[in-house]
């Protein structure tokens, strides 16, 4: 990393901190700003052009129950390909059931990284263009990767309850 | 008792355009069974004749619920789980995610495991490489390049199997290091690939570059920009076809990467046929570093001599406490990792390979992602195959080279 590119980062650092109340946290050489939800789309589109953020390499999110103010976390890497940096962003979102805007008008390839994070954490993108899931079947029930989502195993069944178990059993029967 | 949802065909209303609802274009399922997808993906076709209005790819038929699995296992045994993601490319899983682990507690790896990996990585590249040439040719109806393809993939291959006893999910790279020293054999090994392999290449450019048939089916199908690439996240191969000079190799080096001199191959047109030429000159210079790599492999150990983190050797356990107590500890509990998160990235065959691992303190991984090339390619296949043949559609799929098991985790 060059003299100017270190630079160009702690420029954008101070610039999103003032400008969007982030706050900013570093471990080993990476550079995490924590931004409130609803300042989140200004913030990208203020990277972009200004700053040469270019590229939304990902976004996902963690899951930090059973704490619930925030339980989520959204992240987003972003990568600047002029000045060879990347920025991590965090995004708090408190309760259940949590919305946060969309970032598909900033970034086009975040369309299918939010619908892969509605599907495996439940969290809502308001306007997202389709918002369905991805990875699971369309009829799934829950949020796998949340962490109140048990990992999932075959129940036993012994001779008392076999048919009791049987009946739950998700298959056709005849 | 789980409800079953029926899912109605409105929800898909908003995805394929008037004319389709009116019945004046078709639609049509090619997949989840189709030979040429590679794998199980679903694409939906709408379709004017026989051009291809839209596109709208299913994934998730190959989910496994890797990085759910991850989280209930210890960050050692988590590993063996990332050999499954991209099945063409285990060494590069592998190594991203210790180079993830590493970077989250601060170990560091002594330099011959470090050429070793770069040894590796780079063979699987050209594996992975040699399997795409393969099958994509075979898509396009040349049969006899897949047949010679397999023959030298199984060369690397051996070399897989004679370094961890494994073909393909080697577990190989551990954090750390490496699981164990190479054999005396490998390096014979890998200087007969070397030598054999340059002359292999022009034997498989002889038979597509200049075929007159190849070249219809290729040049100017499947069309991306530089532009466009930036803005969908398009990494590896595909970007580099399209004119972007960006390999992870160069711009953000890993595992020593900088030591080694080798060229980025690029070109302009960014069509099937130069993803080609790109993947081809690529196997030339993974041969170029791994010459380079293992001319001054150096000698020493090859896993990191902190005890806290990489058990300790076989022959310890018998005259030594600490050793037998730290063999322990790391075999049933663990170690444990700060409660931080880190981002690496490598270059894979398909493009950057990155994992988001975020640790909790204890001994288990709170939430590891993989960022996946073949998520991000296929997320672009509306863009590839608008307005193409729908026979080009299989041409364009094979050349982005997705691996589902890479895209669906």
């Amino acid at each position: 990393m060059t003299k100017a590119n270190t630079e160009v980062l702690e420029e954008a650092v101070r610039v999103i901190k003032e400008r969007f109340g982030a706050a900013e946290h570093r471990f080993r050489d990476e550079v995490t700003l924590i931004i409130p939800p609803e300042n989140i789309i200004e913030a990208a589109q203020t990277l972009r052009d200004t700053f040469g953020f270019n590229v939304l390499i990902d976004e996902t999110a963690v899951d930090y129950w059973p704490q619930t103010t925030p339980r989520f976390h959204v992240v987003y890497h972003l990568y600047s390909m002029p000045h060879n940096l990347i920025l991590r962003l965090r995004v708090p979102l408190n309760g259940n059931a949590p919305h946060v805007d969309t970032m598909e008008k900033v970034f086009p390839n975040a369309n299918w990284k939010e619908r892969e994070i509605w599907d495996m954490f439940g969290i809502v993108f308001d306007g997202h263009s389709d918002l369905r899931r991805i990875l699971m079947p369309a009829d799934w029930q829950g949020h796998p990767l949340r962490k109140d989502y048990p990992l999932g195993y075959e129940e036993v069944q012994f001779s008392f309850n076999a048919e009791e178990i049987d009946r739950r059993k998700p298959y056709a029967k005849s | 008792m789980v409800m079953l949802r029926e899912v109605s065909v409105d929800e898909l209303r908003h995805l394929v355009s008037e004319r389709a609802l009116a019945g004046e274009t078709m639609l049509l399922n090619m997949g989840p069974q189709h030979p040429s997808t590679h794998g199980v993906l679903r694409l939906l076709l709408e379709l004017d004749g026989e051009i291809v209005i839209n596109c709208i790819p299913d994934i998730g038929f190959l989910h496994t619920g890797v990085e759910k699995n991850m989280e209930a296992k210890t960050y050692q045994k988590a590993e063996v789980m990332t050999d499954r993601l991209d099945y063409l490319n285990p060494i590069g899983n592998n190594l991203v995610y210790c180079l993830a682990v590493e970077k989250l507690v601060g170990l560091d790896v002594p330099p011959r495991a470090q050429a070793i990996r770069v040894i590796l990585a780079e063979l699987t590249r050209i594996g992975s490489h040699l399997l795409w040439l393969g099958t994509s040719s075979l898509d396009l109806a040349a049969m006899s390049t897949f047949l010679y393809t397999m023959r030298e993939r199984e060369m690397i291959l051996d070399i897989f199997e004679m370094c961890s006893g494994q073909r393909m999910m080697t577990t190989y790279v551990r954090p750390g290091g490496l699981w164990r020293d190479v054999p005396v054999e490998f390096e014979d090994a890998v200087r007969r690939f070397l030598d054999l392999m340059p002359r292999r290449i022009d034997e498989y450019e002889r038979l597509l570059t200049t075929n007159e048939l190849f070249l219809d089916r290729t040049r100017g199908i499947g069309v991306i920009t530089a532009d466009e690439c930036i803005q969908w996240g398009i990494s590896g191969p595909v970007a580099r076809a399209a004119g972007l000079k960006y390999d992870l190799r160069k711009v953000r080096p890993y595992s020593g990467y900088e030591q080694y001199e080798f060229d980025i191959p690029t070109q302009q047109d960014g069509d099937v046929y130069s993803r080609y030429l790109v993947r081809v000159e690529e196997m030339r210079q993974s041969l170029r570093i791994i010459r380079q790599a293992l001319d001054k492999l150096p000698y020493g150990p090859v896993r990191s001599n902190n005890r806290k983190f990489v058990p300790p050797p076989r022959s310890e356990l018998g005259v030594s406490m600490e050793a037998v107590i730290h063999h322990f500890k790391l075999w049933t509990e663990g170690f444990s990792a700060p409660k931080e998160s880190v981002y690496a990235a490598i270059e894979s065959p398909r493009g950057e390979l990155g994992v988001f691992l975020e640790g909790d303190g204890g001994p288990k991984p709170y939430r590891v992602h993989y960022v996946t090339p073949s998520f991000a390619n296929l997320q672009i296949m509306p863009i590839l195959t608008r307005n193409h043949f729908i026979a080009d559609v299989v041409g364009i799929i094979g050349s982005i080279d997705i691996v589902l098991g890479d895209c669906d985790r």
